[in-house]
């Protein structure tokens, strides 16, 4: 009987072992540390001040933006691997179409860059001006 | 009963050279029908791993920062500070662990451990030498680039978990780094595999041998290559969030990041799992264009210095030592460049790195068809 196993279950091992070894790592602190809390101690670090609220909160939808076009990308991306390995033998053909793929691919990106999708919103500087002077300088010129 | 794999074994050892002998040979090892051979394979790129980024890594990384700036960098602890790591695990295994009240301890605890598992796995098809390979699979790179995305999984668990602004905010943009320079780091190293033919990372490396050394490697393969290549080093730095690309840990305004919370056992596994990635990064871009375990040296003549310095061990020796070059990069660019600001970094990936990218991939497909 073959008692070896596949190179996915050579992954596996790698697997086992990391998880054991983290989980043998966190043991062994375990052991060895003190454990004495108290309430500010286990309090959330906001630079010595009282945390306000909770950190679950909302935050800038560009980030959602980001995640939406990097899985449209990945998934074609991952489409073009297999053709990578055969397209020598498979000639201009599947050359074409690849590229055709490719071109696919790059409207979608000309697309999300008209758009703006691919524009971080900038900080608009809201600088206040002062109402201009009767005399002398006016505040910009001031500096 | 016992004999038997032990002879199974040892046969391959003495004929070193065949392709993937050594693991092969550690795989089915198994003696009274436990794995332990499988046990070793895995360990010895985890061995590699804690000694790389505790003497190399931590200790290396502070060396080379103090001489940049004209210090002398740590040299309390034994002689030049070179036992400074050492006290360091120490002093961080005595850590409290401190687990913030508010914090959600479920994906708190699991989010390093997510992180260098992630790290660790993607070590397995790494082929440190022409005998050596964790998990020769036959889609190897492909792996190794699926494999990184397990990371963002632990960050944003790290980040989240700990129920702070700063941990937050670290972690969003950790992630929307990682997935953005995703895309042409992924293209990039497509044009490796087109070059190639092939994703399993032992035949990657095997197709680069030669003896004229590095003119085999796939950075002068075409004279496109180096397009794809410095795509994915610039890429690869925003991958394991390295300087100019290191808004996710900003020190100066986000405290440390993902990890703000983090202390102890914990802290050091994030470590790891940073020094891990550093690592396998610097070695991956050495296997696809940079010729992996094969020796750079070429022969002139009847002086062999490609034949001499080629073989099982001197391939773990170069792979090594091609990765450092690349992680000793990494710390250089730390002091040179100043960090970007979070709309630069989304126009340099977008707008820069992918465009061309994808012009890189075209060159190389129609090179690799129409220039045999």
């Amino acid at each position: 009987m073959d008692t070896t196993l596949s190179n996915f279950g050579n992954v596996f091992a790698f697997l086992a072992l990391g998880i054991v070894f983290v989980a043998g790592g966190y043991l062994t602190a375990r052991m060895l540390r003190p454990s004495r809390p108290n309430p500010a101690k286990n309090s959330t670090y906001e630079c010595g001040e009282e945390a306000v609220g909770s950190a679950w909160v909302k935050f800038n939808i560009r980030f959602y933006v980001v995640a939406l076009i990097f899985i449209i990308f990945d998934v074609e991306v991952v489409f073009l691997y297999p053709w990578a390995t055969v397209f020598k033998h498979l000639g201009v053909f599947a050359l074409v179409e690849a590229l055709l793929f490719a071109a696919i691919l790059i409207l979608g990106l000309a697309y999300a860059w008209v758009k703006g999708d691919l524009d971080w919103v900038r900080p608009t500087p809201n600088i206040p001006t002062m109402p201009e002077m009767p005399s002398g300088k006016s505040a910009s010129e001031r500096g | 009963m016992i004999l038997t794999p032990m002879l199974h074994f040892s046969m391959p050892l003495l004929m070193g050279s065949t392709l993937n002998a050594w693991s092969e040979a550690l795989a089915g090892f198994n003696p009274m029908g436990l794995p332990l051979g499988l046990v070793i394979l895995a360990a010895i790129p985890l061995v590699f791993i804690a000694l790389y980024s505790l003497t190399y890594g931590v200790y290396g990384e502070r060396k080379i920062s103090a001489f940049m700036q004209d210090r002398l960098g740590p040299m309390e602890v034994g002689k030049w500070g070179i036992l400074q790591t050492i006290a360091d695990i120490l002093k961080l295994l005595q850590k409290e662990d401190i687990v913030p009240t508010s914090a959600d301890k479920f994906l708190f605890v699991v989010g390093p451990g997510i992180l260098f598992v992630g790290s660790f796995l993607a070590f397995a098809v790494l082929p440190f030498s022409s005998a050596f390979i964790g998990a020769n699979l036959n889609v190897g790179l492909f792996y190794a680039i699926g494999i990184v995305a397990l990371e963002v999984v632990g960050i944003l668990a790290a980040g989240w978990g700990s129920n702070n602004k700063w941990s937050l905010y670290g972690a969003v943009r950790s992630v929307a780094q990682i997935v953005s320079y995703e895309i042409p780091a992924a293209i990039a190293l497509l044009c490796g595999a087109m070059m190639a033919g092939t994703l399993d990372m032992q035949k990657i490396t095997m197709l680069q041998s030669g003896s004229f050394g590095f003119a085999h490697f796939y950075l002068f393969h075409s004279p496109i290559a180096w397009l794809p290549f410095l795509i994915y080093f610039i890429a690869s730095l925003a991958e394991v969030n390295r300087a100019p690309f290191d808004i996710p840990e900003a020190e100066s305004e986000l405290v440390a990041g993902y990890f703000t919370e983090y202390s102890g056992m914990k802290f050091a596994v994030i470590f790891l799992a940073e020094y891990g990635s550093m690592f396998m990064v610097s070695a991956i871009i050495s296997i696809v264009f940079l010729g992996g375990w094969n020796s750079p040296l070429p022969s002139i003549g009847s002086f062999a210095l490609n034949e001499w310095t080629s073989g099982p061990v001197w391939g773990v020796f170069w792979l090594i030592m091609k990765g450092f070059f690349f992680i000793f990069v990494q710390m250089w660019l730390r002091w040179t460049l100043p960090r970007l600001r979070v709309d630069q970094l989304m126009y340099l990936c977008w707008k820069v790195l992918t465009p061309f990218a994808f012009i890189s991939f075209v060159l190389t497909a129609v090179w690799e068809i129409y220039v045999p």
